[in-house]
């Protein structure tokens, strides 16, 4: 029996971990998708904290804690920088200026010497273990658990609702917006620098638009009414394709029909608001 | 092309100030210069001696000006109670690491305004529905609740923007109970209203807005017989 579950975790331990940082960035677009905003730099941010994290403990043989803070801070600084001009205005700005933030970003880590250029970093030492994933997903979840019936939970929720509404009610919008989407960048970031040490070769053609698009569908397909909604969505889209595996060529195929059912059947994704709530106060 | 020309009226603290005209007078514009929505080519907003002319929304509210909307803007997903507890956001001061920590300041104070917030829906009789989706109102709850809601913010000026639009009579009658009850507690209001009715039976002061213009300001007597108002409305004698 302890042989059998050794064997079952050697094979499927990196399975675990990557429906844990997936989990991680579904959630980090979370946060932007919250107060009404789309970001499509996270896969950018991710690559952003997996090279920083990387190469600190590579090169400068930082501890992990402190590479992983690090990975977690330049993103953050960064959509600062993005954030506070385009979220000032309202509608799509982000969503563009995150398109374009991602292959400036990309072509970065392409032609940067310190990162690899398209050989990227190999041999990221193997430093991350289950309990490191847990614990930043478990703290994630508590503070999203207090956000939500807290007075910033409703400002974020307002904003996503009505943003004229909110800022006569007199919450500061832009302030609102902006600490969301860098707690995003953050997030991503972190997740990043977790990731790269347990996959030991990283490069820049993971952390392109086709990922930010995958991030932004696990959160779709998970429901974004709350935060359990991109879990569940990223846990399906990373599980099922393994699940699958036995379908061969089909796969993919019926990865998509999966995905189409639900775009149609459920619109608000597979967990919604009501999901939670007894048949009385659903309304 | 001018919205608004050479507009100019107070509003006295602890009044009733009704703010009528045509269609298209531009009286929804003259909220949105006061609430920072819209910045004025020329002019000023004063309020209680402050300049807060072109702030933005924001920044009017924590001056203590709350508002309603003419085209209802109720957080439709929220509860009526979360309604109001978003107005109420700026009454609320604790930290994100009070919150984290969950000290007791900050259940102290959900607690509080919680409470606060379902007196405020008894004021306009919703308090009964607190947990209801706002969404699941009729149209003249929701008009309530806006008005709940702005009252929330605790303001120094309250601004209802055609309260009575679209409402039953029996409604427009409580409302107008509502309102005079809200300004006997000590706010100060203004008014948008077509409905006549409610405009002669509860306001002190009225000014009247014709093409962008002001064509007339003074008591609801006044009002009634000044020519120029009649012709506004009723047209011409040809």
């Amino acid at each position: 029996m302890g042989e059998f579950l050794a064997a079952t975790w050697y094979t499927y331990n990196t399975l675990l971990y990557t429906v844990l940082v997936n989990g991680l960035l579904a959630l980090s677009i979370y946060l932007t998708l919250a107060c009404g905003q789309l970001s499509l730099g996270n896969a950018a941010f991710m690559g952003m904290g997996a090279y920083t994290a990387a190469i600190l403990t590579m090169k400068a043989s930082a501890p992990f804690g402190l590479a992983l803070a690090a990975g977690g801070a330049l993103p953050a600084l960064v959509a600062l920088i993005i954030g506070i001009p385009t979220l000032r205005l309202s509608g799509v700005y982000l969503a563009m200026a995150t398109l374009g933030f991602g292959e400036v970003v990309r072509v970065a880590f392409l032609n940067l010497s310190i990162t690899g250029g398209s050989l990227g970093l190999n041999g990221v030492p193997a430093k991350t273990e289950l309990w490191h994933l847990v614990l930043v997903l478990g703290v994630l979840i508590y503070s999203l658990v207090k956000l939500r019936g807290s007075r910033f939970g409703r400002a974020w929720e307002a904003i996503n609702e009505d943003e004229t509404a909110a800022a006569v009610m007199g919450i500061r919008t832009t302030f609102y917006k902006v600490w969301a989407f860098a707690a995003g960048a953050f997030i991503a970031g972190v997740a990043g620098g977790l990731n790269a040490h347990f996959t030991f070769f990283i490069s820049p053609r993971e952390y392109g638009f086709e990922f930010a698009v995958d991030i932004l569908t696990f959160a779709i397909l998970g429901g974004t009414q709350t935060f359990w909604g991109p879990l569940v969505g990223s846990t399906i889209l990373t599980v099922l394709p393994e699940l699958l595996r036995f379908m061969g060529p089909y796969r993919l195929a019926i990865n998509g029909l999966i995905l189409l059912l639900v775009v149609i059947y459920l619109p608000n994704g597979i967990v919604s608001r009501n999901t939670f709530k007894k048949k009385a106060d659903r309304g | 092309m001018r919205v608004l020309d050479g507009v100019a009226f107070q509003v006295a603290a602890g009044t009733i100030c009704g703010l009528i005209g045509p269609n298209g007078a531009g009286k929804t514009t003259v909220f949105n210069i006061i609430s920072g929505l819209l910045p004025p080519s020329n002019g000023k907003v004063i309020c209680d001696g402050k300049d807060i002319t072109g702030r933005p929304p924001h920044a009017v509210a924590a001056q203590g000006i709350g508002r309603t909307f003419q085209n209802i803007r109720i957080f439709g997903e929220m509860s009526l109670l979360e309604n109001v507890l978003v107005g109420m956001h700026r009454l609320f001061s604790y930290s994100p690491l009070t919150l984290f920590l969950d000290l007791p300041r900050k259940r102290r104070e959900e607690k509080l305004l919680r409470e606060k917030a379902g007196e405020i829906l008894s004021l306009v009789h919703l308090e009964d529905k607190a947990a209801w989706p706002a969404r699941n109102l009729s149209y003249g709850g929701q008009r309530k609740l806006e008005l709940a809601r702005a009252l929330a913010t605790d303001p120094k000026l309250l601004l209802i923007d055609e309260p009575a639009a679209g409402m039953n009579p029996a409604e427009t009658e409580e409302l107008m109970e509502e309102i005079v009850q809200i300004n006997g507690r000590g706010y100060t209001v203004c008014v948008i209203e077509h409905d006549m009715k409610v405009i002669m039976g509860i306001c002190g002061q009225i000014a009247v807005l014709n093409f962008g213009k002001l064509i007339a300001a003074g008591s609801p007597q006044e009002i009634k017989s000044n020519p120029l108002v009649i012709e506004a409305y009723l047209g011409k004698e040809e």
